[in-house]
């Protein structure tokens, strides 16, 4: 068949050899197999690979494309990273969860059909739901079922709209498409519940702050990172995309702006930057393409980079809220460094892989004459630097001085943190080595002086807003209400009330049909209760007995003569 | 920092797409303002959907 393993299998298998392995073992495995995975998606020539024959539709497990390797090479490096960050301060079924989600992330990457898609999606439905459960925690246990059930449903209008197409079109392939009939649309809506669109778009900032400190480093970077890459495959230039995109990118920042939870802004913020992902989809140039793809590579580092940052502070303190923490510098310098390196980067400054691949979504936007797009994004980007760029670092690390004094970083954890803060600077210096990897040429100067002062001073400007605007930023101990409200809190309602109503109409129902007994009973009793009572059972006096048989004689001998 | 950000702009020249982003200091000022509406948005959007946080019930508090 093909003289390579999938790159999903080995981390698939993976994922089962770290359940089989102990110690030393497992950490071998835990380390070299995204390694592993990450020389095998380099194996992985253009073009369909693998087909296999499946119910007389040709499936095809491996296709090769410069962006379906892109994505998987992030995945692999993503799970490398994750690996050694958790690799001794998580569970080994956490960990091995979290390959066997990867294992999806990089099946998703390479699905040439719309079957083996589904498959690998619901792969990592499944496994990305016993990280979240991993939490540990009551509220990480219910959060973990709520995340489950939408991603269930999200599956489920995914496939309504693959067996239409497949039963319409006859073929399973995936190829770009626009959402023009109900097919498309089911499909379009199940990659976008994933992508964390509005309205559902609360399913991810209730489940990943709820998962253990190094679980949600694996969860922000493989879901919606899938599902963008899924968008560029089927659903490039769809225009709708624009508009969801944007109300991403200002609902992450409005909601994060609220937020008191410090991975909960976190989680917020990937809503905002895959915001900007979907809006570069939905303009569909090649350069909104390039920009996407580039964007979502430099998000995962830099997210992950955020999300292990926070992990460190609550694995040593064991706290989560803005309120609780602060000043925390003093003796976590490195996790703050590279968590302001994080944090620098998500914004966008100049000299990160944030700059050099937003602006490439800027840049199609203003190619493409979308003004209001463009001013969309450039204040999202002003946003993005208040909620993540420095309430995260301000609110965590400076701020006032919580008397908390907690040891820095593990070894393995610092690494980790280093290597990616690396290759977010790395990215910013030297863009032409993620430029090389786009899917299609770039031509484009990131570091044009126009365009950094421009950004310097569209940053910078909105620090100083930060810094003034403070006062009306004061953290409080609450949570902010969002569309979940409607299934944690409606829903359940209307099932309460419902549940009533049944209650109701069966007292009312049961009242009635207890009457309606008792009144064909007595009835019953009276014409045919025993003795004395009912009226055919009496014992009726001989002379009546009389009466009614000359009666009977006369009726007869009357109708004798007429007859 | 801030002062120096659009002190730059007097020698280099901002290629603005749509006109008005080529002004002088235009980021700046737009920066500032963009973040100004989001923050009072959010303050007021809090007053109508931000609730304690045993709302949902106990496991809020994990």
């Amino acid at each position: 068949m093909t003289e390579f393993l999938p790159p999903a299998l080995i981390m698939l298998a993976a994922a089962v050899l770290i359940g089989l392995a102990r110690g030393t073992w497992r950490t071998a495995v835990v380390l070299a197999a995204p390694l592993l995975t990450l020389v095998a998606v380099w194996q992985v020539p253009d073009g369909v690979v693998m087909t296999v024959d499946f119910l007389g539709y040709p499936i095809e497990p491996v296709e090769g494309s410069p962006v379906r390797r892109l994505f998987a090479t992030i995945f692999a490096i993503m799970a490398f990273t994750g690996g050694l960050y958790a690799f001794r301060q998580a569970k080994w079924y956490e960990l091995a969860a979290a390959f066997a989600y990867g294992a999806g992330a990089i099946g998703v990457s390479f699905a040439g059909d719309l079957i083996s898609l589904f498959l690998f999606w619901e792969l990592m439905a499944l496994f990305s739901t016993v990280v979240v459960w991993c939490g540990g925690t009551p509220g990480a246990r219910a959060a973990g079922i709520r995340y489950a059930i939408m991603h269930l449903l999200g599956g489920v209008i995914l496939k309504v709209g693959i067996e239409g197409v497949m039963v319409h079109t006859g073929s399973v392939e995936i190829r770009p498409m626009l959402a023009t009939d109900f097919d498309t649309w089911m499909i379009l809506i199940g990659i976008l519940i994933n992508a964390a669109a509005p309205p559902i778009s609360a399913w991810l900032s209730d489940a990943y702050p709820r998962s253990s400190p190094t679980g949600s480093v694996f969860l922000s970077a493989f879901t919606t990172k899938t599902a963008v890459l899924a968008l560029i495959l089927l659903f490039p230039g769809e225009k709708i995309l624009i508009g969801v995109g944007l109300y991403m990118v200002m609902y992450g920042i409005i909601y994060a702006l609220l937020e008191n939870d410090v991975r909960r802004i976190l989680a917020f913020s990937i809503v905002n930057q895959v915001g900007f992902m979907v809006c570069a989809v939905g303009i569909g140039t090649q350069m909104a393409i390039n920009g996407a793809a580039a964007h979502a590579f430099a998000h995962i580092i830099y997210k992950a980079l955020l999300f292990m940052s926070a992990g460190v502070v609550v694995y040593r303190t064991g706290l989560n809220k803005c309120t609780e923490v602060g000043g925390l510098f003093r003796t976590m310098p490195l996790t703050a460094v590279c968590g302001i390196v994080g944090a620098l980067a998500i914004s966008g400054f100049p000299l990160t892989s944030g700059f050099t691949t937003k602006t490439l979504i800027s840049q199609a936007a203003a190619d493409e004459g979308l003004v209001a797009v463009y001013f969309t994004l450039a204040a999202a980007s002003a946003g993005v630097f208040l909620h993540a760029g420095i309430k995260f670092p301000w609110f965590v690390f400076f701020q006032r001085d919580s008397g908390l004094r907690p040891k820095d970083a593990p070894w393995n954890m610092a690494a980790a943190m280093v290597l990616f803060s690396v290759l977010c600077v790395l990215f910013g210096v030297a863009p032409e080595l993620l430029y090389r990897f786009l899917p299609y040429p770039v031509d484009y100067q990131a570091y044009a002086p126009g365009k950094v002062v421009f950004y310097l001073q569209l940053l910078l400007f909105s620090g100083l807003a930060f810094f003034l605007l403070l006062p009306m930023m004061r953290r409080t101990n609450t949570l902010t209400l969002d569309t979940d409200w409607f299934w944690r809190v409606v829903m359940l309602r209307g099932w309460l009330a419902t549940q009533s109503l049944i209650g109701l109409c069966g007292g009312v129902l049961g009242g009635a049909w207890a009457r309606v007994r008792s009144w064909l009973r007595s009835r019953a009793r009276v014409y045919f209760g025993g003795a004395p009572s009912g009226v055919f059972a009496q014992a009726w006096p001989i002379g009546t007995t009389a009466i009614w048989i000359a009666v009977l004689l006369t009726a007869y001998v009357t109708f004798y003569y007429i007859g | 920092m801030l002062a120096l950000s659009i002190a730059a702009q007097a020698f280099v020249k901002v290629k603005g797409y749509f006109d008005v982003d080529g002004w002088f200091a235009f980021g700046a000022v737009y920066g500032f303002l963009a973040c100004f509406l989001m923050v009072v948005f959010a303050k007021v959007l809090g007053w109508f959907v931000k609730r304690a946080e045993n709302y949902y019930g106990v496991d809020e508090d994990d």
